[in-house]
């Protein structure tokens, strides 16, 4: 282990260029890489009102005489040119992959965040207090991991559908994605903030910090929070990945974002439908973006946990 | 009487069976392991109190007794006349609490490696909602750092200089009783001199009373006014300092000596002594040492020795004279 | 004549770091003959046990050795492949660890981790493997060899798990034995058992044995000769009685007189000021200067001299002299 030793006035700017893992990323082409792809996808989601050239929700600019036309050739009847071509109703590919990608990138950060905040939390308390509190929070956790998380998710998504009333079912559709899948990857969130707290606990600071006469709730939040939060930084990293492959699955399989709003998933499943028909490029633009974005995501994961772990440094 | 601390007829058993359901499978009885059995001292105000002993000699878990990180499983530790386990004024108990501070062992794990030192040294005053304005500072230059390092992360600091933060944190709320468990065997010996140092001019600036728990007969014998020498959880000797190392009672003080390595016993050829600790779960009957012991009597093997008074010693050992 | 069992010349190890290359030990010298333990002795940090390491082949990357050499028997093993630096190991090279538990696999009976070492290095049959693994056994002190062969790791104390080691690392014959830290894991009781094994085994076997420490007692009474590290360089090398009674460097004379027993019946310990430097950041010169109390513009400038087997025994500018007012009184 290597520490430089900073005089107190050099700023948190510096400080962070000059740690260690600021080292390491710029060490790593594979994470540069991937940390680039990673930007250049969020920024164009959000900037997506900026950048696309077409507003795919926008009914009114829709022509579907420019259906099925083929990337980059003018269409047979407008003559209009369209970069990564349309789909079957005249939406522009390009257009609809960056506003999708806002709708898989914030149902995968919300989801992961609600994860994390459920995963975190009850871990924390599990490994901390422990007894009977350990024991209804692990088992609870042991019996979803029975379950394939699709499959959790396809069930909280079916009982929410079944109790929203139908007007409404359109403009739910994304949250009660954002909570299925953030209930269905809780799991791991608490099983490794257990196992981190369960070490960190048994540490002299955290008796020292019980001597004081810390509670409970100011010792795990305080002090063993901060210090599981780095596994939890890689879970989070790599949750984000499958929660956005698992927003594309339950669209896919029609449970997910409407067509009305399509994410990269509901453009997959509208897109398969041409496969055969030599329309290829309203399946593969959508599909070769969601899997950029969960690789890179993928790969800053990896790095993230390679970096962390004090053991390979 | 001018003790600060009475324990008084300590004991602590751990439950160490294994989970239910293995137990009801494998027909295991529950199992306890007596960590520390019927112990008893007296600590008095602005002296050292030392506590020697092996693993599982229970010293570490007399220590968190002391300090309230653990609960006595029977008998009492009096703090100024006041028993925490019993005592139902909160006030009184936090009062009390507020004068006990401990130093750990290990320096690298006893400060949070996510704070800084101001805040780490500030705790036990910030948590009680004290005025730590320019605290954590001057306590650093009492213990010979500067300053200056408040803004620092432990990360920063080797690892005397982290023993010395802790030194200083456990000042921070004036306490007038300092649990030290192992401060200096983390350390190496040229910055052990240094922290030991440091520890004997702030008991005697401060007016402290250390109980000081450690296995280095040498540091003890440096530090200590007064030895209790444990084994597998039992008082078996007690003696001031300079009685003990020059008359040692009990077989067992005797073996420690004759063990520990000395700085000049060149080529020494010692009879190292027989056998090693016994499992604590199942201890030997009568006296615990017997199986090791040199001098043991059939008696031994049979009744436990009760604590004797001989001169200024207090020996549990049915030869000892 | 008779080459010296183990001897290490001008050995230089280096990690490159993004901070810069460190040198966890530069210029290290000596030699260990049968029969004999080197105490090698340092605070942490020193190069102790990454000179063990060196000599064994284990260097964890990226540290690697840049330059020097390290003769066992008289040939030269710090330019050999790793595979055959393995079959070394065992066989003419045994290793203690301070932490019994991490050097025995759990899954294996002692019986059967004796057996598989010593044919893998003799070539013996299967019932002459397992008697030499008892009476390897029997060698370090284990009660009923023969019944206890078979059981696992986990069924011994601690105190006999370092005699299952010891006898792991003796039992294909080697020559040299490295210790590294081999009794701090362990009770004083314990400790003294396994110090007294260690001097038999050395005596009876000619087995050369270094012995990487912190502690001075230990060193005081298992050693024939000790090596004084510091900041990965020897600072002082020589006989146990001349170094720890009459210490020619400064640090060392420090070092003994820090230790509680030598200040007794005194209100404070003697201290050296400061702490060791972070390799990262040695001062210029001696490494010792800037907590040296005899320290001069000459230390604080230039380098100390490397120290040779034979000629001078500390790396000093002004080594104490036997009579000067820095006594010792251990």
């Amino acid at each position: 282990m290597t520490t430089s030793s900073n005089s107190p006035n050099t700023s948190r700017l510096s400080r962070a260029w000059n740690s260690d893992l600021a080292w390491s990323f710029r060490q790593t082409p594979v994470a540069m890489v991937s940390a680039f792809v990673v930007s250049i996808l969020i920024l164009g989601a959000i900037l997506a009102p900026l950048l696309a050239p077409y507003n795919p929700f926008d009914p009114a600019t829709l022509n579907l005489m420019n259906g099925f036309t083929p990337p980059s050739q003018p269409n047979a009847f407008t003559g209009d040119v369209f970069v990564l071509g349309t789909d079957d109703q005249g939406r522009d590919v390009l257009s609809t992959i960056l506003y999708g990608m806002r709708i898989s990138l914030f149902v995968g950060f919300a989801a992961v965040f609600l994860a994390m905040l459920l995963g975190v939390t009850l871990g924390l308390m599990a490994g901390y207090i422990g007894g009977w509190v350990e024991t209804i929070i692990m088992r609870i956790a042991d019996i979803q991991l029975t379950f394939p998380s699709i499959l959790v998710a396809m069930l909280i998504f079916g009982i929410a559908k079944g109790v929203t009333p139908p007007e409404y079912r359109d403009q739910m559709a994304i949250w009660v994605l954002i909570l299925a899948i953030g209930l269905s990857d809780w799991v791991q969130f608490a099983r490794v903030v257990r196992g981190a707290t369960l070490v960190e606990k048994n540490k002299e600071y955290v008796q020292a910090a019980r001597l004081i006469g810390r509670s409970q709730f100011s010792i795990m939040l305080r002090h063993i929070l901060p210090n599981v939060l780095n596994p939890v930084l890689v879970i989070a990293t790599i949750s984000l990945a499958l929660a956005i492959i698992a927003e594309a699955t339950l669209s896919f399989l029609g449970v997910g974002a409407p067509p009305t709003k399509p994410s990269l998933g509901t453009l997959i499943r509208i897109g398969q439908e041409f496969m055969f028909s030599g329309e290829w490029w309203i399946l593969f633009f959508p599909a070769a973006t969601l899997l950029a974005l969960a690789l890179s995501i993928n790969l800053l994961g990896d790095w993230l946990r390679d970096a962390l772990n004090p053991r390979l440094r | 009487m001018n003790a600060i601390i009475k324990v008084k007829n300590l004991t602590r058993v751990f439950d160490v069976s294994k989970p239910w359901l293995n137990r009801v499978i494998e027909r295991l009885p529950k199992s306890y392991l007596t960590a520390v059995s019927e112990v008893d001292f007296e600590i008095q105000r602005n002296s050292v109190y030392a506590l020697v002993g092996e693993s599982g000699s229970g010293k570490s878990t007399i220590g968190k007794m002391v300090v309230g990180l653990l609960n006595a499983s029977s008998g009492a530790v009096e703090v100024d006349g006041i028993d925490l386990s019993s005592e139902q004024d909160a006030e009184k108990v936090d009062a009390v609490r507020s004068n006990i501070q401990m130093i750990f062992q290990d320096p690298f794990a006893s400060l949070n490696p996510r704070w800084k030192v101001r805040d780490i040294i500030a705790e036990p005053v910030a948590a009680r909602g004290g005025d730590t304005k320019g605290l954590s500072e001057r306590l650093l230059e009492q213990v010979g750092l500067s300053a200056a390092d408040a803004d620092k992360y432990p990360h920063e600091f080797s690892g005397g200089q982290r023993q010395r933060i802790c030194i200083a944190r456990s000042l921070a709320s004036e306490p007038k009783i300092i649990v030290c468990d192992e401060p200096t065997s983390a350390l190496d010996v040229s910055v052990q001199s240094q922290v030991l140092n440091l520890m004997s001019d702030l008991q005697e600036d401060l007016g402290l009373t250390y109980l000081f728990i450690s296995h280095d007969l040498t540091v003890v014998q440096h530090m200590a006014d007064k030895i209790g020498v444990l084994y597998l959880g039992r008082l078996v000797e007690e003696a001031p300092r300079d009685v003990l190392f020059s008359s040692p009672k009990h077989p067992y003080t005797q073996m420690l000596f004759d063990a520990a390595p000395r700085i000049d016993g060149f080529g020494r050829e010692v009879e190292p002594p027989k056998g090693e600790i016994p499992d604590a779960i199942n201890p030997p009957s009568g006296c615990a040492f017997h199986p090791r012991c040199p001098m043991a009597t059939a008696d031994c093997s049979k009744s436990r020795p009760e604590m004797r008074k001989i001169g200024d010693t207090r020996v549990a050992c049915h030869l000892a004279e | 004549m008779q080459h010296p069992i183990l001897s290490v010349r001008n050995l230089v190890v280096e990690i490159p770091t993004r901070h810069g290359i460190l040198r966890p030990v530069d210029q290290v010298s000596y030699d260990i003959h049968a029969g004999e333990i080197l105490g090698v002795v340092g605070e942490s940090g020193a190069g102790k046990s990454m000179t063990g390491n060196a000599v064994i082949g284990l260097l964890d990357r990226p540290a690697r050795i840049t330059s020097g050499e390290i003769l066992l028997s008289g040939e030269p093993i710090h330019n050999k492949r790793p595979d055959e630096l393995r079959r070394l190991r065992g066989k003419t090279m045994g290793m203690i660890f301070q932490d019994p538990l991490t050097s025995l696999n759990p899954l294996l009976t002692v019986g059967e981790q004796l057996t598989e070492t010593i044919q893998e290095h003799l070539n013996v049959s299967n019932a002459e493997a397992q008697d030499r693994a008892v009476a390897a056994l029997e060698e370090v002190g284990i009660p009923a060899a023969r019944a206890r062969i078979n059981s696992y790791p986990h069924e011994f104390s601690g105190g006999m798990r370092q005699r299952v080691v010891i006898a792991l690392a003796l039992c294909a014959e080697p020559d040299l034995i490295i210790a590294d830290e081999p009794t701090t894991a362990l009770d004083v009781s314990v400790q003294a058992q396994i110090i007294a094994l260690l001097k038999r085994l050395c005596r009876e076997r000619g087995v050369a044995v270094m012995l990487v420490t912190h502690d001075m007692g230990v060193i005081a009474e298992a050693a024939d000769r000790v090596a004084v590290m510091y900041a990965g360089r020897l600072a002082e090398l020589g006989p146990v009685r001349d170094v720890l009674t009459t210490a020619r460097h400064p640090y060392t004379s420090g070092l003994m007189a820090s230790t509680p027993l030598a200040s007794q019946g005194q209100k404070r310990l003697r201290q050296i000021p400061g702490s060791m430097p972070r390799l990262g950041n040695l001062p210029q010169g001696c490494a010792f200067s800037p907590r040296c109390e005899f320290a001069q513009d000459k230390c604080r400038a230039n380098p100390t001299p490397h120290i040779q087997d034979g000629d001078g025994r500390a790396a000093c500018w002004f080594p104490l002299s036997a009579n000067s007012e820095q006594e010792v009184d251990a």
